[in-house]
């Protein structure tokens, strides 16, 4: 059925008909990759990214590298799981981490000397349909009680469920369990008689395992079971009206979820030889959810991308300090070139911006030799050429605190000054940033994480709401 | 026009129903033949959505039965209902808005298919074949409201949408599920006065070519004089008269319901 043939026609609005063009896509060529992406349709993009990942190692990405990959990876497969349950099927899962403590529990009990006299050692290709169908039992079982609930109380409920596995775990069955000692010297995954002992064949394997669930969803998403998914977010009072079956599409939806999060944890089992009952606790399902929203909820690559981008601000900080200055820095670089404009005010805040370091540092040490003694904290050639620039006094602890609150306070004043001042304000913002970067957050990454994985999220929630990848969704009070 | 009991499709059979102590309906008869529009009006907080809501499954009835082809749906959860071909629109909207217009309609034929989530997954040929007739339907049944649901919308989100095209992406979304019963709540509610002439002419086409039979609540009165078959007027969840639309419109009790009582009898009453 054709419309351009037939002429203008009564009711066609314009609106409407260039709805397609007022699709939101990510900013400059981040967006025209997007456009270009959305030609070639899915899977030749996700079999370009699938492959991309493998050859990423061969770049000489290992060690620690590999590690924070690893890790980025389980993230982002458990958030395509969570993308079930709360993407597609609206249902607010706060327990759905206990899923991926139970396959990573199910994994260990199978694959390692805690059963019996010598242990239950089944090869991967037995324990894991094992587990996965342990889970979506384990899925049904907490959707069950759950599924005429919804919103908070579901919440809530979840919320319970996730807390009693922890419980669970630290104080049943200690010989079977392990307790707050969890379960040790658990066997490596063996597929077709290959013992994946490396940790770059744990990688190799999550990229994989990562892209076919990422295509087994997609194919999902647009079959009759994807669209009742969604469905029933959508409205379920409509849906049972059009002969779906609400609870029941529920449940399936835990189930699915419950599989996904459970594969995540059979690997993350194996590759880390060993499960603790802290593993599976809420700020794990903290960082799946921070994942999801930032890509965006509902969309299979926004929750890959948003984990992706997670974890490696969270794990990298950790594991590398040094060289999260680079992203440090190279995050703030990139933000005032991608938004000062127009050119010259960005040269003005820029040349202001080192000028003021380099007469402030000046100033400082011609003062007081000991106000310029910590130098920078950072590694490689970033402390090498922010050594005569930003100020680390001998006592950085005390000061740094200080900088803290003073930098906090400008980053408000400036979100609320006129245009003018904003300029005037951003070079010892920026100034005072690097100091309090130097002195205080590259020193302790383990909450300078926390502090960077929340501001993302606030910067996000205002500027794109829907996550990096996900559409914008209307909202129809009832 | 009808011939009265012809081949009733829908039976209420003194349906009741009570919320507490509150009678939302009581002893209502009703029936539905195969093709046949019959329009229930009443003033506000008569008794109408809460029949549609008791037919369809959303509210159990207190008492008093629900026979659809002659068989008893009373108490069946609403996707049951809708399965065995009782299809409804809703007086607030309640479309899948974040969903494209054609996935709206699809979304609708969960019932009448089968295949499971691991088919869909690896295409297998029952998941194909469904996949493809869905499809068929889904365009099959927007073509019916022509320009207006034309296929350049089919991919935009139900929320692109104008207010009427959405009221008429309902009813499509209703067609999908292949009923025999279509339970229309107010589809003229909120169109302008070109638009609702269309609603009219809409359900005689309903009716004519797709072989629904109606039940339909409305408040405008050109459209349900221009529609209907039969007219049944419910006021405090009773019914107050059923028939042609001329000889309900001017009855004694119906023009109560709307109009209060004329002054004179209240001074007689009063009396």
């Amino acid at each position: 059925m054709s419309v351009e043939s037939q002429g203008p026609q009564v009711g066609a609005d314009e609106w409407v008909a260039r709805q397609a063009h007022r699709r939101e896509y990510l900013p400059s060529w981040l967006g025209r990759a997007q456009r270009a992406g959305e030609r070639v349709g899915w899977w030749p993009r996700l079999a370009v990214a699938g492959l991309a990942g493998l050859v990423l190692p061969l770049l000489g990405i290992g060690g620690f590298q590999l590690q924070v990959g690893i890790d980025a990876l389980v993230i982002a497969l458990l958030a395509v799981g969570l993308n079930i349950v709360v993407g597609w099927t609206g249902l607010l899962d706060l327990g759905y981490v206990a899923f991926f403590g139970f396959g990573a529990y199910g994994y260990a009990l199978l694959s390692s000397a805690q059963i019996g006299t010598t242990g239950i050692h089944l090869p991967y290709y037995l324990s894991l349909p094992i587990v996965l169908i342990g889970a979506a039992l384990l899925g049904l079982a907490v959707g069950l009680p759950s599924r005429r609930l919804s919103g908070d109380y579901l919440a809530i409920v979840t919320l319970f469920f996730g807390e009693a596995f922890v419980e669970f775990t630290n104080n049943v069955a200690p010989s079977k369990l392990g307790g707050p000692n969890g379960i040790t010297s658990i066997d490596p995954i063996k597929i077709f008689g290959i013992q994946l002992t490396t940790n770059a064949s744990y990688y190799y394997l999550l990229v994989i395992v990562l892209v076919v669930t990422m295509a087994v969803l997609r194919l999902l998403d647009t079959s009759r079971t994807g669209r009742a998914w969604r469905a029933v977010r959508e409205d379920p009072l409509a849906a049972a009206a059009m002969t779906i079956p609400v609870n029941r599409v529920k449940l399936l939806a835990f189930a699915c979820g419950a599989m996904v999060a459970a594969l995540a944890g059979t690997i993350y089992a194996a590759q880390q030889a060993s499960v603790f009952p802290t593993d599976f606790d809420t700020p794990i399902l903290i960082l799946i959810y921070a994942g999801l929203i930032l890509g965006g909820a509902g969309s299979i690559a926004g929750a890959v991308t948003g984990a992706l981008v997670v974890m490696v601000i969270y794990d990298g900080l950790l594991r590398s300090p040094a060289e999260a200055s680079y992203l440090f820095y190279g995050l703030i670089v990139l933000t005032l070139l991608a938004k000062l404009r127009p050119w010259r005010r960005l040269a003005l805040v820029l040349a202001a911006t080192v000028a003021l370091g380099f007469a402030a540092h000046a100033i400082a040490a011609a003062i007081s030799a000991s106000a310029v003694a910590g130098g920078p904290q950072s590694g490689g050639w970033i402390a090498d050429a922010l050594r005569y620039w930003v100020i680390v006094p001998a006592n950085a602890q005390v000061a740094g605190n200080f900088g803290f609150v003073v930098l906090i306070c400008l980053l408000v004043a400036l979100v609320q000054v006129s245009s003018r001042w904003r300029t005037i304000l951003l070079p010892p913002t920026l100034f005072l940033a690097s100091f309090v970067w130097e002195t205080r957050l590259v020193v302790e990454p383990s909450i300078t994480r926390q502090l960077m994985i929340g501001a993302i999220l606030i910067v996000m929630m205002n500027a794109r709401p829907q996550g990096l990848l996900g559409q914008r969704r209307v909202e129809v009070a009832t | 026009m009808s011939a009265e009991p012809a081949d009733p499709v829908l039976e209420l059979d003194q349906l009741s129903l009570s919320f507490g102590g509150l009678s939302a309906l009581s002893g209502l008869d009703l029936r539905v033949s195969d093709r046949e529009v019959v329009s229930v009006i009443g003033p506000n907080g008569a008794g109408k959505t809460t029949v549609f809501n008791v037919i369809t499954g959303v509210y159990q009835p207190s008492a008093g039965d629900v026979r659809f082809a002659g068989k008893s749906i009373a108490g069946q959860p609403p996707h049951v209902v809708a399965g065995l071909g009782v299809a409804r629109t809703f007086q607030t909207l309640r479309l899948f808005m974040n969903m494209s217009v054609i996935e709206n309609v699809m979304a609708a034929t969960y019932g009448r298919t089968k295949a499971m989530p691991w088919e869909s997954v690896l295409r297998l040929p029952r998941a194909r074949r469904e996949e493809r007739e869905v499809r068929a339907l889904a365009e099959e049944v927007l073509s019916f409201f022509g320009q207006r649901l034309a296929g350049y919308r089919w991919d935009q989100p139900a929320y692109s949408l104008s207010y009427a095209n959405r009221r008429r992406l309902e009813i499509a979304r209703a067609l999908a599920t292949r009923p025999r019963l279509l339970l229309l709540d107010e589809p003229a509610a909120g169109m302008n006065p070109a638009e609702t002439h269309e609603v009219t002419e809409l359900i005689g086409r309903l009716r004519d070519e797709r072989g629904v039979a109606i039940l339909v609540i409305e408040h405008d009165m050109h459209v349900v004089a221009g529609c209907s078959d039969r007219v049944v007027a419910l006021d405090h969840g009773v019914k107050v008269a059923e028939g042609g639309f001329d000889q309900v419109a001017s009855h004694p009790a119906v023009v109560e319901a709307y109009m209060g009582r004329h002054p004179e009898d209240l001074a007689e009453a009063a009396e």
